[in-house]
């Protein structure tokens, strides 16, 4: 295998990725993300010198429209499917 | 004739000459729902009453003459990615496990403007991603023509319950080939549209780059009765495209004279099972018969479709995930030390492990020092990749090949090697990059009965060739 993930590699993705991997999973991941790279790595092969980064295949601009409410007031529901919600809030876990 | 073997669109024309109710074939659905659900599970969700009584709804305005169109009355199935309005909407997934949207995808709602009436849910590999509809959390779907097989993915159940019968027709999404791997796996009618299409508005994004919305269906004038009410121009999807040239079941016409079909050499190498390829080969050959040209190409580039798929999906995937953090909706940690502990902790017992992999290789190939080499890097050889396509459709109308290397794999066989699974998208993957329609239609079967599906592909905007094409085919294909 050419790519070798180390484990200070998986606990940074994993801070990116907001995961927490088990030992096991992380084991996992390493050899997974190691071969996928291996396999990735067949692009190499191409010369892309020039060419321009596709993002999409039409060319798309952003779109603007007016600033207007067309929707009503959907708060209570929209709060039903929170885990938790207090007096029209979100209720998140302290942070300070 | 049995109410369930009615295509969606002999179905509505039933309904509206008073030989049946909608109400009725909602019934005969759920029945047959009843029935087979213990061994396929097809469904994620399915609402009895709730669909019942919109039937009746639905039934009272056919009568009155306010809904005529060619899909009223007709009961629909919808993947488990789209949004439905106070109806469960999961992904497949134990994140949204208790997820009830407050509003419909635009997709939903253009089918039930035109009369189609929702059943419920279908299955689904969790977030669209996986080919085998194995990664769901709630459980596998069997394949309705040899229940020991998967039914493809990602859009494994509407493919499965088309197949079964518990449903007229269902909606898919197709981000590397899940809407026509599992339509040619089940033996179905499938399609993706060209990118812009279909609004994406309310569909639960993986790759939005790639994603879009399409039908799978009984047979190919379903297929384009479906696709002509899916399409619309949305202000909502700032991709959606603004087309005039919606009005496809004007190229329901059985006629390829002078049709220029390529055949992609590089389809019909080494892993190509050799009755597949049998199959699309005599394909290629009615087709021929009906007055096509046909000749084989040099599409190109094809074995580096899928690593550039599986970097720019991952990449898309990682930052799409992000929103699901246990904040606004669905499942929540129970225990966790402050807020970013909750993230980790709702996230990693949320996701399962094929999400968690590709959101792992996705934060990496888009993280600093990596960006250039892996991400850009696919985006360039996807830039060349639509080249090839380019090149090979100012020589030809219409790319003919097999939708997957083999007929569908057995259950449990799949996921232990995922570069393997991933192998199995080659021939489907590269429309995904370039934005353009591809179809899957029933061509034959293996020798065990499994179902093998021939592909068209066509350049951006030209679905209706791609529709003339199948609906010859098939037409030569009837009293085969």
């Amino acid at each position: 295998m050419a790519n070798i993930i180390d484990d200070a590699t998986i606990e940074y993705v994993g801070i990116l990725a907001k995961l927490e991997l088990s030992d096991e999973e992380k084991e996992q991941a390493k050899k997974d993300m190691g071969s996928m790279l291996d396999y990735i790595d067949k692009l190499g092969e191409l010369d892309t010198t020039g060419i321009e980064p596709m993002s999409h295949v039409f060319p798309v601009q952003n779109v603007f429209r007016e600033d207007v409410v067309t929707n009503g007031d959907e708060s209570e529901k929209t709060l039903r499917n929170a885990p938790e919600q207090k007096d029209n809030m979100f209720v998140v876990p302290k942070t300070v | 004739m049995d109410i369930l073997s009615y295509t969606a669109v002999e179905l509505a024309k039933a309904i509206k000459e008073g030989k049946t109710t909608a109400v009725e074939a909602m019934q005969a659905v759920l029945d047959r729902i009843e029935e087979k659900e213990q061994t396929i599970n097809a469904y994620v969700t399915v609402d009895r009453e709730k669909a019942l009584k919109k039937a009746a709804a639905v039934q009272q305005k056919i009568e009155a003459g306010e809904l005529a169109g060619p899909l009223a009355g007709v009961p629909v199935a919808i993947k488990d990615n789209m949004c439905t309005e106070g109806m469960l909407t999961t992904c497949s997934s134990k994140i949204l496990n208790n997820f009830i949207p407050t509003f419909s995808a635009e997709a939903v709602l253009n089918l039930e403007k035109a009369g189609a009436v929702l059943i419920g849910k279908t299955n689904m590999d969790e977030f669209a991603m996986g080919s085998t509809t194995e990664t769901s959390a709630y459980g596998v779907t069997r394949n309705p023509r040899n229940t020991e097989h998967v039914p493809g993915g990602s859009s494994g159940g509407s493919a499965a319950a088309v197949a079964a019968e518990e449903c007229f027709f269902a909606l898919g999404s197709d981000t590397g080939g899940s809407i026509r791997q599992p339509a040619s796996f089940c033996g179905v009618v499938g399609m993706k549209p060209t990118y812009g299409t279909v609004s994406r508005y309310g569909l639960i994004a993986y790759g939005s780059s790639l994603d879009q919305i399409g039908p799978l269906t009984k047979d190919v004038t379903d297929c384009a009765t479906v696709l002509e009410i899916l399409a619309s121009h949305d202000s909502k999807d700032s991709t959606s495209v603004e087309r005039q040239d919606t009005d496809f079941t004007s190229a329901l016409k059985r006629d390829v004279k002078g049709m220029r079909i390529g055949i992609p050499r590089d389809y019909f190498g080494e892993g190509l099972d050799p009755e597949v390829k049998d199959a699309v080969l005599s394909a290629a050959k009615v087709l021929k018969e009906q007055g096509a040209i046909v000749e084989e190409f040099d599409l190109s580039l094809v074995e580096y479709a899928i690593p550039t798929y599986y970097t720019i999906a991952a990449a898309e995937a990682s930052s799409n995930l992000e929103r699901f953090d246990g904040i606004k909706y669905g499942y929540r940690t129970q225990e966790f030390a402050g807020l970013h502990n909750m993230y980790k902790k709702t996230r990693s017992e949320g996701f399962g492990a094929e999400v968690k992999r590709r959101i792992m290789l996705g934060s990496f190939v888009l993280s600093s020092g990596y960006y250039d080499a892996y991400y850009l890097k696919a985006l360039r050889v996807k830039a060349l990749i639509k080249k090839a396509f380019n090149d090979a459709f100012a020589k030809y109308d219409v790319i003919l090949g097999p939708v997957a290397p083999t007929t569908a794999p057995r259950l449990g066989k799949s996921l232990s090697d995922p570069i393997k699974m991933y192998l199995g998208d080659i021939y489907t993957i590269s429309v995904n990059l370039a934005g353009l329609p591809g179809i899957s239609i029933p061509c034959g079967t293996d020798s065990k009965g499994l179902p093998i599906g021939l592909q068209l592909i066509g350049d951006c905007f030209c679905e209706k060739k791609l529709i003339q094409t199948a609906y010859t085919f098939e037409q030569s294909r009837k009293g085969e």
